[in-house]
């Protein structure tokens, strides 16, 4: 008797949405509003792109509450290009979730850009197939989120402002933070387990690999190509440009010299010369004067 | 035996650990480099195209010169294998998509390739694929936003199928796969082609 096993096929698996985010690597996730915008992106090579009502600039200039967009318009990006779209929900907004899972967007971003509705919890990430991106500013938030099923990591940074310094502070931290765990014994790992409010197993996979179990890209103020390459030399694994490009002067040039800078971020003459000409800049925001209650980064850390 | 995986953007370094492990497993004297610009391709005996965004790769590919190069190679019987978007490139005929995003193939393959032939992310997959040529245990492929190939022509061979679909095709010294083999714990098929590089050497 011939015994034929069934194909079984399977959805939604930690490899696949994990796998989806390694092939980001390297490559620039642009912020944009519109089909049109998204085009742009595409055409610089883009790996991806964020669908959102009003890039973070301009989310921060209206004040009130920002939401998910409308999905007239994750409809509009999703049928211009062929690379794959992200879009925001707020934290803990696991309908906005459903929703821009059921529009098809291939990763949800559980952003701290957005206004949150959950001040207890974050979206339980693990029930859903599509994959999910969130930000941290330190080790402990980088792996709550992956305990809760995130597949990609993002520094927070502080959106919108056109200034790196945040980023670049939450990405020396989590270094230095996953640096430390290989010199701590095992009832120091049981502590910071404690303390990070994840398994023991979690930390533990991390102290082995030397960095995070999933890829960590960089976000949340870069603005020039330098900015991203500073970046990639810090060890991100790719980059997410939100206002850099659409509030600068020349968001074609912009989009594509971020992204050659972010591939030969240790070459600075390459990075010297696509920084050529390109025009001024989105306008920045000095975030040491920032009143702590406008910053976006200090929402979603628990 | 020194093998380079094109760094230009995607799942790199994935494949240079999983060439270092198979040729440590199977003794091979040698080591997976980063090829990152057009010198780097200078030595090599063995090329991985991998997975990422085909259209950010290709645009990366003729800034840095290596898409000619690359062609060059090749046609000096270079072995090369490539992973899902990598498959894409190295195809003579694209579809709609490749058309409208202007992306420049290397036309290595006798094949016609369809891009996001599954759909999107929330319908990639895994599953249990059969390929006699590296023996008759499964092997698990991960299709992420996947690719397929429409058909094949003169010299390039359905090399393995999934259902009804073409998922792995060969032409001489070049394998092409719309899964990714860099994802799983079964190195058979780095080995496959590490063997197909060592044949080549030996040929030379």
């Amino acid at each position: 008797m011939k015994i034929t096993k069934k194909i079984v096929e399977e959805k939604g698996t930690d490899r696949l949405k994990r796998g989806f985010a390694k092939m980001c690597k390297s490559g620039v996730i642009m912020d944009v509003v519109n089909g049109e915008q998204a085009k742009i992106a595409e055409d610089a090579g883009a790996v991806s792109v964020m669908a959102l009502e009003a890039v973070p600039a301009d989310i921060r200039a209206k004040g009130g509450v920002a939401r998910m967009a409308d999905p007239q318009k994750v409809k509009e990006i999703l049928k211009t290009v062929t690379i794959p779209v992200m879009a925001k929900c707020r934290i803990g907004h696991f309908v906005e979730a459903q929703v821009l899972e059921a529009l098809g967007v291939d990763m949800v971003d559980e952003s701290e850009v957005l206004t949150p509705v959950d001040e207890e919890n974050h979206i339980d990430k693990k029930k859903f197939t599509v994959p999910f991106v969130c930000g941290a500013r330190n080790l402990g938030e980088a792996l709550r989120r992956i305990n809760e099923g995130a597949a990609m990591i993002r520094t927070k940074g502080e959106p919108g402002t056109g200034n790196v310094v945040e980023a670049v502070r939450h990405m020396k931290l989590m270094n230095r933070e996953i640096a430390e765990l290989k010199k701590m014994s095992e009832s120091r790992l049981k502590e910071k387990a404690k303390e990070y409010r994840v398994p023991l197993e979690l930390i533990k996979e991390t102290r082995d690999l030397g960095r995070l179990p999933v890829v960590n890209f960089a976000a949340g103020g870069i603005s020039t190509p330098s900015d991203a390459a500073l970046m990639m030399q810090l060890g991100a694994d790719g980059i997410f440009v939100g206002s850099g490009i659409f509030k600068s002067k020349n968001p074609k040039a912009y989009a594509k010299a971020i992204v050659e800078a972010t591939m030969h971020y240790d070459n600075p003459k390459i990075v010297a010369k696509v920084s050529e000409g390109l025009g001024e800049p989105m306008e920045g925001i000095d975030t040491s004067k920032m009143d702590e209650k406008q910053k976006m980064q200090i929402r979603g850390t628990n | 035996m020194k093998v380079g995986v094109l760094a230009l953007q995607g799942a790199v370094s994935e494949h240079v650990e999983v060439l270092n492990k198979t040729m440590k497993k199977i003794k091979i004297n040698g080591n997976a480099v980063y090829v990152r610009n057009a010198k780097d391709l200078d030595d090599i005996s063995g090329l991985v195209i991998p997975g990422g965004e085909s259209t950010t790769i290709n645009r990366l590919m003729l800034t840095t010169g290596m898409h000619e190069k690359i062609i060059e190679l090749a046609k000096k019987g270079l072995p090369i294998l490539g992973t899902c978007a990598g498959t894409i490139l190295l195809a003579k005929e694209g579809d709609e998509q490749v058309k409208q995003t202007n992306t420049k193939l290397l036309g290595l393959m006798d094949m016609k390739v369809l891009r996001n032939a599954y759909g999107r992310q929330v319908d990639s997959f895994e599953t249990d694929v059969n390929i006699p040529e590296i023996g008759s245990k499964p092997f698990r492929a991960f299709f992420i936003r996947a690719p397929t190939i429409e058909k094949v022509w003169d010299d390039t061979k359905i090399w393995v199928k999934y259902q009804d679909n073409i998922i792995g095709v060969k032409k001489g010294n070049i394998l092409a796969l719309t899964f990714h083999p860099e994802l799983s714990d079964d190195l058979r098929i780095h080995e496959y082609f590490l063997r197909t590089i060592q044949r080549n050497y030996r040929i030379r």
